[in-house]
């Protein structure tokens, strides 16, 4: 059996998962604080790949950043970068495909958090910055745990998006859910319950862990 | 001296009022400040801390503008440096009894002095969710302090402390307040606590 598919699976997951988890972060402080209606618009347009047939999404990325026009070819001609049907299209579609998982979890912890934390802080001459990465992180800690890996997972899971956007191209966007239904096509069963049970396996260990480290270990100490 | 003379708008179950109030204050005076629940203590507290802003009005304190909306100077939290007891206490609670202080404070020898003077030496290394009420609100207390702040606000601060402990932890912060020069406004419910302190009456 090829295991690219799988490795590749895995890259893609967890290069969204840290891309998402930098860009996250902020982004998720910003709306927790208030609610403007540009927020809440912005918020909606976030939350729609939960609900969107992950096609339709495809399609349109597929569209946006096809070389022949727009975005796509200004893209290549001005940095010669393509995001149609190359591992960097995957990582960007994973990215807005799995953002909701990781900005929601984040978002409503912080929003849990009194706000008086933060202005305890603030009144001890503490920046923004010191108050995010001294009081409220540590403070979200199984949040963000859950965000990490539901991000994670949910990007191993990707099929629609990454079909209509990367194709089918053997160790560049053949990822391991596209691999499964390339070996169903092929009456490849064997191979194809190969690649599931893995991915089974590696999603069933990840939920389970959460599940027991939240237990366990993090509990949110403002329970 | 503290000069304040602010107006803010409050949303209340009688619908909008405005809170209104204007005051000097000597430097180490201590304030009561006491009224009708809703009245807009806690709001007065935060725009002074500068939490909320008001929507007019100027504070001046020790000769530095921290606000003053005609100019449009509205100094942050963090360069006002008031310190500030929450009602809700506000403690983290990720830290221990000593990471908040050291979080404050890297004066380890007035760390010490708080510490005794809140009975919380044996308690260093415990978090808030295992303090009892009295000691999570008395850990508030030294947080607030520790920055040895020029202005102290603090917003129901004994609430939850028995009476023997209240009288002596008063009258140890007194001194405390004293040797800071701080000046300070506490808010209270309680009409026979803290008596013989100068009071301001607040209501709508």
């Amino acid at each position: 059996m090829d295991l690219n598919p799988i490795w590749l699976t895995l890259k893609l997951a967890g290069i969204t998962t840290v891309l998402l988890l930098a860009t996250g972060l902020p982004v998720a402080w910003w709306l927790s604080k208030g609610r403007s209606i540009f927020k809440v618009i912005l918020e909606a347009i976030i939350t729609m790949p939960l609900v969107l047939p992950p096609s339709v999404l495809g399609f349109y990325l597929l569209l946006a950043f096809s070389p022949q026009h727009g975005v796509g070819k200004w893209l290549q001609q001005t940095f010669d970068v393509q995001f149609v049907f190359s591992f960097q299209g995957l990582v960007l579609a994973s990215v807005i495909y799995s953002m909701p998982f990781m900005l929601g979890p984040i978002k409503s912890a912080l929003q849990q958090l009194p706000v008086s934390l933060s202005q305890a802080s603030y009144s001890l001459g503490k920046t923004k910055w010191q108050t995010f990465t001294r009081v409220l992180l540590p403070n979200i800690k199984p949040s963000l745990l859950t965000a990490i890996v539901l991000t994670f997972a949910h990007t191993l899971g990707e099929f629609g998006v990454v079909l209509m956007i990367g194709g089918n191209i053997p160790n560049v966007t053949r990822v391991a859910s596209i691999a499964v239904y390339d070996s169903v096509e092929q009456m490849d069963y064997a191979t194809a319950n190969a690649y599931s049970l893995i991915l089974f396996a590696i999603t069933f260990i990840l939920v389970v862990s959460v599940f027991v480290f939240n237990k366990y270990r993090l509990k949110s100490p403002l329970e | 001296m503290i000069r304040i003379d602010i107006e803010k708008k409050l949303k209340t179950y009688q619908g909008k009022q405005v809170l209104k109030i204007a005051g000097q204050f000597e430097q180490g005076s201590i304030t009561k400040i006491y009224g009708p629940s809703g009245a807009g203590k806690t709001t007065f507290l935060k725009v002074i801390a500068g939490f909320t802003q008001p929507e007019k009005g100027n504070i001046i304190v020790y000769e530095v503008t921290w606000l003053d909306t005609a100019s449009k100077i509205s100094l942050p939290p963090q360069k006002r440096m008031a310190g500030f007891v929450f009602q809700d206490y506000a403690l983290f609670p990720n830290m221990t009894v000593m990471q908040h202080l050291q979080y404050a404070t890297k004066d380890a020898a007035w760390i010490e002095k708080l510490l005794a003077v809140g009975k919380l030496e044996t308690l260093t290394t415990h978090k808030p969710e295992y303090l009892s009420g009295g000691q999570q609100q008395r850990l508030a207390i030294l947080r607030a302090l520790a920055t040895k702040p020029k202005l102290l606000l603090m917003d129901e601060p004994f609430s939850a402390l028995d009476p023997e402990m209240k009288t002596e932890l008063i009258s140890e912060l007194k001194l405390l307040f004293k040797e800071l020069g701080t000046t300070v406004f506490i808010v209270s419910h309680n009409p026979q606590e803290l008596e013989g302190l100068t009071e301001l009456f607040i209501s709508l």
